[in-house]
């Protein structure tokens, strides 16, 4: 069996770096993006969150950034040291949508921000940022401007951006979905051979079930109105994962079981 | 390659091509933008040197060029002295203008408090006329510079205000995002973020500022009067108007319209400067 299915969730793994204990969100405007929302992330897990829109995934994503408290539940970390708010440490980074750099900056720039926010000089900076930079292939493009980048390379800085603070957990919020099909599936597999070389924790959210059953060890489908887990899934296909993995019985069994729970999310949510 | 191409008889467009070329290689395009509006200028001026001369026209309804080109020269001694009063209530009430507005932006965007209690005032002193208000900014000022330089800050100031401010309140909400997930302080965001984003918004009130700061300076002397040493060129202009010195008056006018084409070219090249490696404003489109 390569594809283990419990709608009761995933047995925990020893120590989780982070849980979401019961965690609700409601809006101001009334909305409620989430219900009682409990979730375990194991150290070293590449964990996606895969449901339809409003389904409250980049909510839950936030919230673990530590961008907005929860309305009610909690937030653990059993193995870091946080302070007293439950805010994220600086060891959590956050890939947004977009590629979200500041335009008046280079590439440098941009990348040495996080840590020019903690008080370190462009030059106690270099190494670390040179060395995120050539860590996405990009250490030519130091002194250009993101205008002048393409979508894919944007993308890239921002990553490197993410990465050049040594981050034990990468937050990353449909980070290609704005990519074309050639990009998105080579930055998809720059980024799992980076997570495999380093062992982060990745939670990575995305509507795309391909892109969830190529890149994670589990998937957690989400259903909306209110959101929800639905369903925790560990797909069980060894790393690395190339090309040949995309045309393998294993993806496409995977694929079909994914998709599957995320029609039955869909069925299980509020029609928008 | 096109040598190698079979001669058809295209020869008819090719050579209309080919006579564009020409033209081209003899003029830039950049000499062109010069050359046609001068061109032009001859045009009109000789145009209106014909007209003056060919039906009579006297100097006190309508001077000739070459009459406004005389006094031009002949009257540069009262006229230059004028002009200097101008600037210098243009400039320093636009740089004043400038430290104002910036500094009452950013209060405004730290506190919605100093917001509700300032933004209010600024507009109504904004959309009352400057004329009206002169008269009593002239009694309560010890000299009519000061009150010129008041009259001219008001009007120049509301423009930097409200663009800056506006630029402080667009900042990109993911990157305001990104500040506030690395701790970043009050200060650092304020500086590295919205101050930054804040630029173009902020070059667009200094266009408009720069041109206002001229129109108020010399709107503020036609309602405030001046006389003597202090005068500028609006005071200049109405005496001229009084003694019926039209080559005068053609003349002081001018000088305004100059410097004001010189205000926006300059505060033109500085948004230029500023903008020109990153804001889609400075960039050409490449297509």
């Amino acid at each position: 069996m390569t594809f283990t299915a419990s709608p009761a969730g995933m047995p925990a793994p020893a120590r989780p770096l982070v849980s979401l204990r019961s965690v609700s969100k409601t809006f101001s405007n009334g909305t409620l993006a989430l219900e009682h929302m409990s979730l375990d992330i194991g150290q070293g897990e590449f964990v996606s969150l895969l449901g339809p829109s409003g389904c409250g995934k980049s909510t839950a994503l936030r919230i673990i950034a530590g961008l907005g408290a929860p309305s009610s539940g909690s937030l653990d970390w059993p193995t870091s040291m946080h302070d007293a708010t439950g805010k994220a440490e600086p060891e959590v980074s956050f890939v947004f949508q977009e590629p979200t750099l500041m335009p008046w900056a280079t590439v440098y720039e941009n990348v040495w921000l996080p840590l020019r926010l903690r008080g370190i000089s462009k030059k106690a900076a270099a190494s670390d940022v040179r060395e995120a930079l050539a860590m996405v292939g990009l250490e030519k493009f130091e002194t250009a401007y993101p205008r002048e980048l393409s979508g894919g390379m944007k993308m890239r800085v921002s990553i490197a951006r993410a990465l050049v603070t040594r981050p034990r957990l990468l937050l990353m919020d449909e980070p290609f979905a704005a990519l074309d099909e050639i990009t998105r599936f080579k930055l998809n597999n720059d980024l799992l051979t980076l997570w495999e070389k380093f062992g982060w924790t990745v939670i990575f959210v995305t509507h795309s079930v391909f892109e969830s059953v190529y890149l994670s060890s589990r998937i957690v489908v989400m259903a909306a109105r209110p959101g929800r887990v639905f369903t925790d899934m560990g797909v069980e296909a060894p790393y690395p994962r190339g090309d040949e993995f995309r045309t393998s019985t294993v993806y496409n069994d995977c694929c079909r079981q994914a998709s599957d729970a995320l029609d039955a999310a869909m069925n299980a949510s509020v029609p928008a | 390659m096109s040598e190698i191409l079979p001669a058809p008889a295209s020869s008819a467009t090719s050579s209309g091509s080919g006579f564009r070329r020409a033209l081209g290689l003899v003029f830039s395009p950049t000499l062109v933008r010069i050359l046609v509006p001068v061109l032009m200028l001859f045009l009109l001026l000789a145009v209106w040197q014909w007209y003056v001369v060919a039906h009579k026209v006297p100097p006190y309804i309508l001077p000739s060029p070459v009459l406004v080109a005389n006094a031009l020269v002949k009257d540069w001694p009262i006229l230059g002295a004028a002009l200097v009063v101008t600037l210098k209530i243009t400039f320093t009430a636009l740089i004043l203008a400038l430290v104002g507005g910036v500094a009452l932006a950013i209060l405004i965007s730290q506190s919605k408090w100093v917001e509700l209690a300032i933004y209010p005032y600024a507009v109504i002193l904004q959309v009352t006329p400057i004329v009206a208000i002169s008269p009593l900014i002239i009694i309560y000022t010890p000299s009519t510079q000061v009150a010129l330089l008041i009259c001219a800050w008001i009007v120049a100031f509301f423009p930097v205000l409200s663009n800056t401010a506006q630029g402080l309140k667009s900042t990109d909400h993911n990157l305001l995002n990104l500040f506030e997930l690395y701790r970043a302080s009050r200060w650092q965001t304020l500086f590295w973020l919205r101050i930054p984003a804040a630029l173009p918004y902020f070059l667009a009130g200094l266009r408009i500022a720069g041109g206002l700061a001229l129109i108020a300076a010399v709107v503020a002397e036609f309602a405030a009067g001046s006389a003597g040493s202090g005068s500028g060129l609006a005071f200049r202009l109405l005496e001229a108007q009084f003694r019926l010195n039209i080559p005068r008056l053609f003349a002081a006018l001018i000088l305004l319209s100059v410097t004001g084409v010189l205000i926006f070219f300059a505060t033109s090249l500085v948004s230029h400067l500023l903008l020109r490696k990153w804001h889609e404003s400075a960039l050409r489109r490449e297509n």
